[in-house]
């Protein structure tokens, strides 16, 4: 089963922290990536970019809309993710724990449906 | 990982905020300081104890209000000119409400506001930028002090000085209309983009001050863009200041002298910067509202994307320094323009388009290299050597004297071995 950590912080927040703090924090993802890898359980990681580089789409009816951002002011945006995979809840739970603290929030959640086409069966 | 960095980095982040709400409500940015201040310290004490709260830019400013509040109170010298609502709660009871406290719409114009004032006209370019450091980054007097090699008393002085005057602004600037709140961003990106001017362009002194200017510079920027989404300019502009960043590594060598771009080590430029820089540059372009810094910022991009100095592709640069002509007419963009015709269409044409420019440039050191280095290629040495020669006397740098007597030498003995023949 697939599960993903999704990665939830301040824009902005770890470039703030000094240097050998932030290197800290980043050898934490390497650990991580490193130890999941050689499992082979390590799927998809991302680190995306400011949200000051986002466009928003959105459909209504058959006009779509396309908005910078999502602008959420001071509030913690997504910040990066991983797809990982696991035997259950709980191990997934136990990885995110070996990610850094104080920098993030990581949000837990398993995947219902994850590959790079959409089969049939999913409708 | 230490609470004590986390907090700090909080403080950093909060401040341009916190400090704009408290100087729209106290008309005073001396007040407001200490506002912050006093808010950092019971922070500390508080969140040491309790852990962070959910939202530290509010605690902040609820903090930073009250207890200026309770101060003023006491010291009936202080008089505001609006009625202070009674805020007595401790912000620690009331976190749940402190989002609905802060409007975003007030805080974007408050930040706003607060960084105008830092532009007022009335200061020089320098008070400006110094005084923006200051009070938006916080940065210590003297660490601007050495940024700009002036003694700490001096700068302290003109810090004070420049701060009462744009408080004498703060009680004129009302919520802004919509045509102000172009006219002030305007003022600020433009503020913004001499800082990050004034780190990357000042060489020797202290490198790491002046990269800590630019690191300035690209916050205000990416503040201004939250504040400000839909800003075409204001997107090209932290486009425009990544992208030239993104070379600071290969820009200076190990003596700590500048690197040409053509012969910079394209290895050290930061690709993380050069593709943030690409996709907010595409993403302003969509809107179709080009300006001079997406104009610039596309300039950088195409450099950007050459592997080497020869792949560059001077015929979309020579389009777009036309296009900045258009939108940004100035003697030096004209030059730049010049330099990118002699590489389409050669020497003779960069040239032409020089000779408009030599009233205007005719103290503009680089103006009289670029001329003259046109003029070697097109085989007019003894006019080559003429120019460099005046470039000598308009102050060079100790690296650019060599360079120039250099190229003089080089000139000289090509002038040597036409005339044998």
């Amino acid at each position: 089963m697939q599960y993903a950590i999704l990665i939830y912080g301040t824009e902005g927040f770890f470039e703030r922290l000094p240097e050998e703090e932030q290197e800290i924090a980043l050898q934490h993802h390497r650990d991580l990536q490193a130890e999941l890898d050689e499992k082979g359980t390590l799927g998809p990681v991302a680190r995306l970019m400011d949200t000051s580089s986002a466009m928003t789409v959105r459909k209504r009816g058959e006009s779509v809309l396309v908005l910078d951002g999502p602008f959420a002011e001071t509030k913690e945006q997504l910040l990066g993710l991983y797809i990982i995979e696991c035997a259950s809840i709980d191990e997934a739970i136990e990885q995110a724990k070996k990610l850094p603290a104080g920098v993030a929030a990581y949000e837990v959640r398993p995947v219902g449906w994850g590959g790079g086409t959409i089969s049939d069966d999913t409708d | 990982m230490p609470l004590e960095s986390e907090i700090a980095a909080h403080f950093a982040m909060a401040r341009p905020r916190v400090l704009a709400a408290l100087t729209r409500r106290f008309s005073d940015i001396d007040l407001a300081e200490e506002a912050y201040q006093e808010a950092c310290l019971r922070a500390l004490e508080r969140w040491r104890r309790d852990g962070l709260p959910r939202d530290p830019t509010g605690w902040l400013l609820l903090t930073g209000r009250n207890a200026t509040i309770d101060r003023v109170r006491r010291d009936k010298r202080i008089v505001f000119q609006d009625v202070m609502p009674e805020q007595e709660e401790d912000p620690g009871d009331v976190e749940a409400d402190l989002a609905d406290e802060i409007d975003l719409s007030e805080l974007r114009d408050d930040v706003l506001r607060l960084m105008f004032m830092c532009c007022h006209p009335d200061l020089s370019l320098q008070d400006q930028l110094a005084l923006a450091l200051k009070v938006i980054g916080g940065f210590s007097v003297e660490k601007i002090a050495r940024a700009f090699v002036v003694r700490p008393k001096a700068m302290e002085q003109r810090i004070t000085r420049a701060k009462k005057k744009a408080s004498s602004l703060a009680t004129q600037l009302d919520t802004p209309s919509l045509q102000e709140r172009a006219a002030r961003l305007d003022a600020v990106s433009t503020m913004i983009y001499l800082l990050f001017n004034e780190g990357y362009s000042a060489s020797g002194g202290d490198i790491h001050i002046h990269t800590e200017l630019c690191e300035e510079a690209i916050r205000l920027a990416r503040l201004l863009i939250a504040l400000f989404p839909s800003q075409p300019e204001v997107m090209g502009l932290l486009s425009l200041c990544l992208l030239q960043h993104s070379r600071r590594r290969a820009r200076i060598d190990g003596k700590g002298g500048l690197v040409p771009l053509e012969q910079q080590d394209r290895s050290l430029w930061s690709r993380v910067e050069i593709s943030e820089g690409k996709v907010l540059l595409e993403k302003a372009l969509l809107r179709g509202r080009p300006g001079s810094y997406q104009i610039q910022a596309a300039i950088a991009a195409v450099h950007c994307a050459a592997a080497g100095a020869d792949d560059t592709d001077w015929q979309e640069i020579e389009r777009l320094y036309a296009a900045l002509e258009q939108v940004h007419p100035t003697p030096v963009v004209s030059l730049n323009r010049a330099v990118a015709l002699a590489k389409v269409r050669g020497a003779a044409a960069g040239l032409e388009h020089l000779s408009s420019l030599s009233d205007a440039l005719s103290n503009y050191l680089y103006f009289h290299t670029t001329r003259a280095a046109l003029l070697d290629e097109g085989g007019e040495t003894r006019e080559a050597i003429r120019s460099y020669k005046r470039a000598l006397e308009l102050g060079p740098t100790g690296q650019e004297y060599e360079h120039i007597r250099e190229k003089i030498a080089l000139c000289g003995q090509k002038q040597k071995n036409t005339d044998a023949m």
